[in-house]
């Protein structure tokens, strides 16, 4: 069981990564730009989404690693002099 | 050669020769701290496994009708383009520590160590280790050759280019006989991952049924668009970590 948990999880790191968010982001992309395909400007739809999916990724990674300093420098100053 | 094989070939090329890099130093460091012949077994089954799996994937891939094959390749291009894009920005911007093949080859080799003494004859942990190694770093190229191979019909050219990176990186491992960390490899991952998005994205809308003005040559804009993005992310990130280095 502990086998097919550590597969499942390899899996899931490989294709998907530490961002879910953005790995479902390019599916929805994909699925949009399908739906309105008929359209002569189809194709902003994947360039657009690709830069809001990667610029947001790079915020929440910066606001989570401010998040850690800030945390720590909090733990720092209660144990400081 | 065709502006679109040139692209497969440099991604193929930069991306294999950073994952080579990556496992050259973990081969090192168990085979110099262990035993070498158990070290190069475990090399050679992890590489058999990987000729096996693109064997296994290959023909699958190819036989797929064009616009479900550019939907698939175009996704995981994205996905895996992403995923190294992200980290590069990060790492370029000071967000993360860069990949550091002394500090990894030092690590591998504490590990190696404190596994115990090495066994006569054949050395398991030294075959686990590299066969995990190379399997873990290899399996993302393997992915790379098939999907930009399989979606131009030239996954001879990228198994070149593949083998191409893994020989010049083993001949220098092989002359300098230490981690290659001198290679640029965030600048290298950085070039990967802007390619892999770019096609990603080429080829990605083309397979959900958009079509780019001009055709292919839509390609020459959309590679320094991603590029200029990704700069400017970093360009942008930068002034945070260094306001943050001067208040502490």
């Amino acid at each position: 069981m502990t086998r097919v948990r550590d597969a499942v999880e390899g899996v899931w790191g490989f294709f998907v990564g530490d961002d879910w968010v953005t790995a479902a982001g390019v599916v929805v992309a994909l699925a949009v730009t399908g739906l309105v395909s008929d359209d002569s400007s189809a194709w902003v739809v994947l360039p657009l989404a690709v830069g809001f999916l990667l610029a947001l990724s790079i915020w929440r990674e910066a606001r989570r690693h401010r998040a850690a300093e800030e945390q720590s420098g909090r733990l720092t100053t209660m144990s400081g002099p | 050669m065709s502006g679109q094989a040139l692209g497969l070939a440099i991604s193929v090329f930069l991306a294999c020769a950073v994952e080579a890099v990556e496992a050259l130093t973990i081969v090192l460091a168990v085979g110099t701290t262990r035993s070498w012949r158990s070290t190069l077994i475990g090399v050679a089954v992890a590489l058999l496994v990987l000729a096996a799996t693109t064997a296994l994937i290959g023909p699958g891939l190819t036989s797929l009708p064009i616009d479900t094959l550019r939907l698939i390749v175009g996704g995981l291009l994205l996905v895996f383009g992403l995923q190294w894009l992200r980290k590069a920005i990060l790492r370029g911007a000071g967000l993360r520590a860069l990949h550091d093949e002394e500090k990894t080859f030092r690590e591998e080799t504490a590990a190696a160590r404190a596994a115990g003494a090495s066994r006569e004859g054949f050395d398991g942990y030294s075959f686990t280790i590299a066969f995990k190694g190379v399997l873990l770093e290899g399996l993302e190229v393997v992915f790379i050759v098939l999907t930009f191979g399989a979606n131009q019909h030239r996954v001879g050219l990228a198994a070149a280019a593949a083998a191409a990176a893994v020989l010049l990186v083993v001949a220098a491992g092989i002359l300098v006989r230490a981690p290659l960390d001198k290679v640029p490899e965030n600048a290298m991952k950085f070039g990967v991952g802007v390619m892999l998005t770019s096609f990603g994205i080429f080829w990605g809308a083309e397979g959900a049924g958009a079509e780019w003005p001009g055709g292919d040559a839509a390609l020459l804009v959309v590679i320094p668009a991603v590029l200029i993005f990704s700069l400017g992310l970093v360009r942008l990130l930068r002034p945070l970590v260094a306001d943050r280095a001067v208040e502490a």
